[in-house]
């Protein structure tokens, strides 16, 4: 496997404009004969469809969901990143970058981040225009809020449902070109493999998940936009479809699987109460802003939260990191909570949860201004826990939540297959071992809107042959290999559910590979994943059949996936022997616990490279190079 | 807790359909109503028999995938929420809950608990959005929205898109759901351009999918996971009213023979 990022030479602020300035184009009364498939219409799916369905080409847009507008961005909660300096604290492309490097422990390509940060002010201008609505202050001009890891005001919000209004803004423009017949929209329909025609990716085959039928759909290029992988731990803040299997299909097929080990772990999530739990659920990074953690100072305390004196309350991220506070960034939250846990002073029923307490905030800021900014989290908090946010803390412990390994991608956002794109999360992208929160948004629409349509069209301009072949043999056989998969699963026909094996791969993907890591924990998650893997393969039942609407199928072939990546990531844990951002090796931390980064053996991204059935995956690597900014040790004290 | 459930369950669309009935044994006060369904499907799944099928997704409450009326009631019991944030603390010990699909003509049933809504879609296809490509675009400050302007669209565009209204509603009109978008839209500077053809092409495509009208029965409203106020339908009222009156669509059409 050759990795070439292919990053353009030039002054850091200059490469973008001289990749723009030479990439090839596709002339406009050419582009409708090309057909592109995007599969997922979340952030970036959605933004990457309309997009080039704008500029004349045929898209073929693909969701699991009964409509575009339901992918699991719509769950983003807290804001997005610019930098556009309104609130006049000193903000600038280069802090902007700066802190994305940092957050990311220095672990991301400095040439993606600099064109991250310099395209997130276009972003804002463009969902403004489209309508969406973002908080304005008094007098009318955009709002804006502090989020972890950064000093400044530079994220843009609509109360705690931005994700939601941005995802229909790009829904909106994707509807409008459905309209137009530019998009050809499936939806309910999950993909489950690529088909490759002489190295070069040139359709998929999809399963629609109505009638049961798979077929493939050729296509010029393909672009993934399918998401995280968070759910391999079964318990998650993703949405129940959220899964690996697009981007694992492509992996097992020769795209190279960047870090898969780096997973955000988030801070501010209501806790796990019971076995029966089938998903957690997050309060938005947001209410760091007002919101202080903290804990009882002495062990068994059994006081109400109200009750306890100021000076018996701990509030641990302030007294460990008086710079940043509550503002610190999640993986540094993350661990802290843990710590405190560890201590014994966790609260609540299962004494893993810590208090985000805004009494402060409503007395200084009175109840209707709190409200504007965090009225509908604290509404979902009171309906899912019965407690009310306004008269005591919330209780919150760390969940898995956002995957910043993925398929590798170039400069130009392709993968290591030809015609291969991965955009937002389901690439490795730009958050290094640690994503800052309202980056995540900034990302898939900086990707989805103004990248990857100039980078396709590159790539489209250069082809020799320039269409799929829909009559290529790759095709009848890609369908066959996925039609046996499933009626494999069928075969299987043991007597437990797939979901007990999610249970269990989750519970040894949470304890070897969660918040801190260490080598005899990943060795030996390493022999029991296998272990589950077979069971999977011979005590499986899925019900139903094959050619009908199945729910049981669709999870199986999701969680048979999910057991093959827990694999990988541990595997990829494992030889990453140094801590940085999420991944803190417990064998490689300070006496203050904070990690300790190896820059002479690991400034670097680990591709795995998929060696088929039996034989172990090879693991290459791109060196990371730093020019702008020195990697330093991330001190947030 | 123990509950005995009555759920709709019907294979495929044109399949007679009847209700079914399973007992839910030592339930969890605080599982949630999906929970509680999912391990009812593992108990059917083991056994040989066929999952019931429901659309769900986010599990907090905003993607609008859940869709089904609980004891009659679209999203079930609380209101001013989704069925995935129902929690089986809200049920008495030992009830019977009656499991139906969304019921609306314009919602053909695909499986069980699985409706079809791919209409909604094609009323916000009709022209639900500002109409803007990809591109350079002005500075947004340039144009200030007073908070009051910017909190009534939120008000209106926190529409998640469940149907709930139309299940709720006696004559199975989309009316909230078209009327928030139109709110949303007609409240900003932004949705200016189009405003009165956008409500005349979003209506009409409303009455194509078979969607009746609104009598003031108030139930959308009542139904609304996300609580939007019947006061979106007077504005899209009034917008349809201007735009067919003073900005007819075709202006040069002339008159109709009567």
């Amino acid at each position: 496997m050759k990795l070439d990022a292919r990053i353009p030479d030039g002054p850091i602020e200059e490469k973008w404009r001289i990749w723009k300035d030479n990439h090839e184009l596709v002339g406009p009364r050419r582009r409708s004969d090309h057909v592109i498939a995007v599969v997922g219409t979340g952030l970036a799916g959605a933004s990457a469809a309309s997009t080039l369905a704008g500029m004349g080409y045929h898209v073929e847009a693909f969701c699991y969901q009964d409509s575009a507008r339901r992918a699991h961005s719509i769950a983003a909660q807290g804001g997005i990143n610019a930098t556009k300096d309104y609130s006049n604290d000193g903000d600038s492309l280069h802090r902007l970058f700066a802190d994305t490097m940092k957050g990311g422990d220095f672990r991301s390509r400095e040439a993606n981040v600099w064109r991250l940060a310099e395209l997130s002010t276009e972003i804002i201008d463009q969902a403004v225009a489209q309508g969406v609505p973002f908080n304005r202050e008094y007098g009318g001009l955009l709002a804006t809020r502090s989020f972890g890891g950064v000093l400044v005001e530079r994220t843009f919000y609509c109360r705690g449902q931005t994700g939601q209004q941005l995802l229909l803004g790009a829904y909106g423009a994707l509807s409008r070109q459905i309209k137009a017949g530019q998009v050809n929209m499936h939806t309910r329909h999950e993909m489950l493999d690529i088909v490759l025609c002489d190295g070069r990716a040139r359709g998929i085959v999809a399963r629609d998940l109505v009638t049961g039928e798979t077929r493939s759909h050729p296509a010029d290029a393909v672009v993934l936009a399918t998401g995280g992988y968070s759910n391999v731990y079964f318990l998650s803040t993703n949405a129940m479809g959220c899964n690996v299997t697009a981007i694992w299909r492509a992996y097992r097929r020769g795209a190279g699987f960047a870090n898969p080990c780096f997973t955000q772990i988030h801070p501010t999530c209501i806790p796990a109460t019971a076995e029966h739990q089938s998903k957690l659920t997050l309060m938005s990074e947001s209410l760091r802003n007002d919101g202080r953690v903290w804990v009882p100072r002495s062990r068994g305390e059994e006081r109400e939260p109200g009750a306890i004196p100021e000076d018996e309350r701990y509030y641990f991220l302030e007294e460990m990191y008086p710079r940043y506070g509550n503002l610190v960034p999640r993986d540094v939250a993350s661990r802290a909570a843990k710590h405190v846990c560890d201590q014994g002073l966790g609260v609540g029923p299962t004494e893993r949860a810590v208090y985000m307490d805004f009494r402060d905030a409503i007395a200084q800021r009175g109840e209707q201004e709190m409200a504007s900014r965090y009225g509908n989290l604290f509404d979902l908090y009171e309906q899912i826990t019965g407690e009310t946010p306004w008269h005591e803390p919330m209780r919150i412990y760390p969940a898995p939540h956002y995957a910043m390994g993925g398929l590798w991608v170039d400069y130009s956002l392709q993968t290591t297959i030809p015609g291969l794109f991965a955009i937002g999360e389901a690439n490795f992208s730009d958050h290094g071992a640690n994503r800052l929160g309202a980056s995540a948004m900034m990302q898939c629409l900086a990707d989805g809107y103004f990248v990857l349509p100039h980078t396709v069209t590159d790539y489209l301009a250069r082809l020799e042959q320039p269409h799929a072949d829909p009559g290529h043999p790759a095709f009848a056989e890609v369908e066959d290999s996925v039609q046996e998969r499933l009626e494999r699963l069928l075969r299987v026909d043991g007597r437990t559910p797939a979901s007990h094996f999610h249970r269990e791969l989750g519970k040894v993907m949470l304890d070897a590979c969660g918040v801190s890591r260490s080598r005899p924990r990943l060795e030996r998650a390493l022999r029991e994943i296998p272990e589950i893997g077979k069971r999977f393969w011979s005590e499986l039942k899925v019900g139903g059949e094959e050619r009908s609407l199945n729910q049981s199928l669709e999870y199986a072939g999701r969680v048979a996936d999910f057991i093959e990546l827990g694999e990988l990531m541990c595997r990829d844990a494992l030889v990453r022997d140094e801590s940085c951002g999420c991944h803190l090796r417990e064998e490689h931390q300070g006496a203050d616990g904070e990690p300790i980064r190896d820059d002479t053996r690991f400034a670097n991204v680990a591709v795995w490279e998929n060696q088929g059935r039996g034989a172990p995956p090879v693991r290459h690597v791109e060196e990371l190079e730093f020019g702008e900014i020195k990697p330093k040790t991330r001190n947030y004290r | 807790m123990n509950f005995t459930l009555r759920v709709w369950r019907q294979s495929e669309h044109d399949a007679p359909g009847r209700f079914e009935t399973y007992e839910a044994a030592d339930v969890a006060p605080d599982e949630s109503f999906l929970e509680m369904l999912d391990a009812l499907n593992d108990r059917l799944t083991v056994d040989g028999g066929d999952a019931i099928g429901f659309d769900h997704d986010c599990r907090e409450g905003i993607c609008g995938a859940c869709s089904m009326s609980i004891d009659g009631r679209p999203h079930g019991p609380g209101g001013g929420t989704t069925t995935c944030q129902v929690y089986m603390r809200q049920f008495e010990d030992g009830a019977t809950i009656t499991v139906e699909p969304f019921g609306a003509s314009a919602f053909p049933i695909i499986k069980d608990l699985i409706v079809d809504r791919s209409a909604l879609d094609r009323i916000q296809q009709a022209g639900g959005y500002t109409g803007v490509g990809t591109g350079p675009k002005p500075e947004p400050n340039a144009n200030p929205i007073s908070p009051e302007d910017a909190e009534e669209a939120i008000d209106a565009a926190i529409c998640i898109g469940c149907g709930a209204c139309v299940a709720a509603c006696p004559n199975g009109a989309a009316m909230l759901f078209t009327g928030a978008k139109i709110t949303h839209l007609g409240r900003l500077p932004q949705g200016q351009p189009g405003r009165y053809t956008r409500v005349q092409d979003m209506v009409e495509q409303m009455d194509a999918e078979g969607f009746g009208g609104c009598t003031n029965f108030g139930e959308c409203e009542a139904a609304c996971p996300k609580e939007i106020s019947i006061r979106v339908i007077g504005r899209l009222n009034r917008d349809y009213l201007i735009g067919v009156l003073y900005h007819p669509r075709n202006p040069r059409g002339g008159m109709k023979p009567q």
